[in-house]
């Protein structure tokens, strides 16, 4: 069924793609309105690039279907290839060319005219702050500029879906920031983005939708808030000053609380998870006082997506990381 | 754009794409010239004496010294497709062919760049590779005509090998693999010809087999065309019409390699 492009960028029908007797997709279906970033979270082995590999035209699909930019990934893929830039999980970048050559070469495969592809590059070089190294062979880059380098040449061709599979992997702080600054104004200009990630944060701060997979499967999917709602509420977190006051505090927090508290000995911190968070710290301060416990330390807690990812896959999202990919 | 005009475009950007990383790596260069360098010294000076005396052409060294250059140049360039796989091994791993396979360009084209582009590193090969032949006594005694002939069979093998370079390159789980799975079947292939000894002089069960060597054609092809034979020809079919049995070797080549590797660069899959 031909799709409107200016309404949905993205979408796959009953997506699988097996590996011998490993189900990497098992029927996803997916779904990016135009203009909006996803962000496809999970852990190593949940998918993720296998997803990116059917879409970028890299990889048929078992079964389903799947469309990008309104052309059919499997029946016009060339279209699709126009459409779309890809920045890998490892910057497909050439260590021997130059910022500046590597920029001009991806424009001159997309079809553009060498003085077209020489303005494009330089467009992209002063952009991504890159001018100083411009002339530089890429191998003298520091791992973010790479990335930049990386990202700028998805852009060359200023397609209307860009797909990004695991942008800072292996970036420090700093380049993580830098990167996702840029993943900001691209979504700000109006590109679609499918960003696959293992951090929770990142998708967090970045996507619109979020869709969890595992094991080749949608487990969950909605903005960060809903998924964090699905959780529960918010949860209650203190720290008494002495060990021997921790089954007072216990006994506290779960008449406070909407779930069982549990209690760290070694670092003597009591947690529950609360309806109405504030309330329940004001109840459980003052009846703690009553009861003479001293408490040295009190937060309450939006939960993160990391509980989130704990809730519905029964692991926490770094667990499985070093498995297959 | 027709397909065709898009193909050579494209073909033209990967082939100086990948002759800038040659540019800026000149230890390729280096390496496509020191190893035949070290065979021509070793061959001529080493066992130049004995292979020249068996072959009974005259003094020995000399007329082996000049006997050997022509199979030092077919082994060069074929050697040199050696860098093919490795050029593909390395970009596979890289995620070069991913973004190129991403990329709206023509599916032959990245294949097309590098053999070309292995070509002139060949062409500078076989510069390099002639100035030594003549420091060490060997002479083109042909015409010119026949010389150019000559050298372009010599450029049509390598290009042709460089294409089964280019399917082992797309085939090899890893750069490791893929260096000596590259070079390891070049050994048989250059020993078991008339490169280095005159076919006659090999065991029995081995001599139709080098007669027959697509490798013995092109050696055979390249000392006729420099003028470089000595004592009784060989005989028979393959080395009677060397030239020719060397040019339809490289286009059966050719023919079969091209379409098997571009339907692996279809599939491939990066690590």
């Amino acid at each position: 069924m031909p799709i409107s492009a200016t309404e949905v960028a993205v979408r796959t029908e009953a997506l699988v793609k097996t590996y011998g007797a490993t189900r990497a997709l098992d029927g996803v279906d997916l779904e990016i309105p135009a203009g909006k970033v996803l962000g496809l979270l999970g852990p190593n082995g949940a998918g993720k690039t296998t997803m990116v590999r059917i879409l970028t035209t890299l990889l048929r699909p078992d079964s389903g279907r799947a469309w990008v930019a309104g052309h059919d990934v499997l029946a016009d893929p060339n279209a699709v290839r126009k459409s779309i830039g890809l920045s890998g999980q490892y910057a497909a970048v050439d260590e021997n060319l130059t910022g500046y050559e590597n920029l001009y070469m991806v424009g001159r495969l997309y079809g553009m005219k060498p003085a077209a592809a020489r303005n494009r590059a330089q467009q992209l070089i002063a952009r991504f702050q890159l001018s100083d190294a411009a002339d530089r062979p890429a191998k003298t880059y520091s791992g973010g500029m790479r990335r930049r380098l990386d990202l700028a040449g998805a852009l060359v061709a200023e397609p209307t879906v860009v797909v990004l599979d695991e942008p800072t992997t292996g970036l420090d702080p700093r380049g993580r920031m830098d990167t996702w600054e840029v993943i900001s104004e691209l979504v700000s200009d109006g590109t679609t983005v499918l960003l696959t990630t293992q951090y929770l944060e990142e998708a967090d701060q970045l996507a619109h939708n979020i869709m969890v997979i595992d094991k080749g499967k949608v487990i969950a999917e909605g903005s960060a808030d809903e998924l964090k709602a699905q959780v529960g509420g918010e949860r209650l977190e203190l720290v008494v000053a002495d060990a021997s006051e921790l089954p007072t505090a216990l006994r506290v927090l779960s008449d406070v609380g909407s779930g069982q508290p549990s209690a760290d000995e070694h670092t003597r911190r009591v947690e529950v998870l609360v309806d109405a968070g504030p309330k329940a710290l004001i109840e459980a301060l003052r009846r703690l006082d009553a009861e003479s416990v001293s408490v040295t330390d009190v937060g309450l807690h939006r939960p993160t997506l990391d509980d989130v990812f704990l809730s519905l896959t029964g692991h926490a999202a770094e667990e499985t990381q070093g498995g297959a990919a | 754009m027709t397909v065709i005009t898009k193909g050579l475009v494209d073909g033209r950007v990967v082939a100086w794409r990948n002759l800038m990383n040659v540019r800026r790596n000149p230890d390729w260069l280096f390496a496509a010239t020191v190893q035949p360098i070290m065979f021509v010294l070793l061959f001529a000076y080493v066992f130049g004496d004995a292979i020249g005396q068996s072959m009974g052409g005259g003094t020995g060294g000399e007329v082996y010294r000049e006997f050997l250059i022509a199979g030092i140049f077919a082994q060069t360039v074929a050697f040199n497709s050696a860098f093919t796989v490795i050029g593909f091994a390395n970009d596979l791993q890289k995620g070069i062919i991913d973004r190129f396979r991403s990329l709206p360009m023509s599916r032959l084209a990245v294949i097309l760049g590098r053999t070309t582009s292995d070509l002139a590193v060949s062409v500078v090969a076989l510069v390099v590779m002639s100035l030594c032949g003549l420091i060490v006594g060997w002479r083109i005694r042909g015409s010119f005509v026949d010389a150019v002939l000559g050298y372009l069979v010599l450029l049509l093998f390598a290009f042709a090998m460089s294409w089964i370079g280019a399917l082992i390159g797309l085939v090899a789980r890893s750069v490791e693999v893929a260096q000596s799975a590259g070079l390891m079947w070049m050994f048989p292939v250059s020993f078991i010809s008339s490169a280095f000894v005159p076919v006659h002089l090999l065991p029995g069960f081995l001599q139709t087999l080098a007669e027959w060597n697509p490798f013995t054609a092109v050696v055979n092809a390249a000392r006729e065309q420099f003028g470089n034979t000595f004592g009784n020809p060989p005989t028979g079919w393959p080395a009677e019409n060397a030239t020719l049995y060397a040019i339809l070797s490289c286009v059966v080549i050719i023919a079969v390699f091209a379409p098997l590797a571009t339907a692996r660069y279809r599939k491939v899959a990066s690590k």
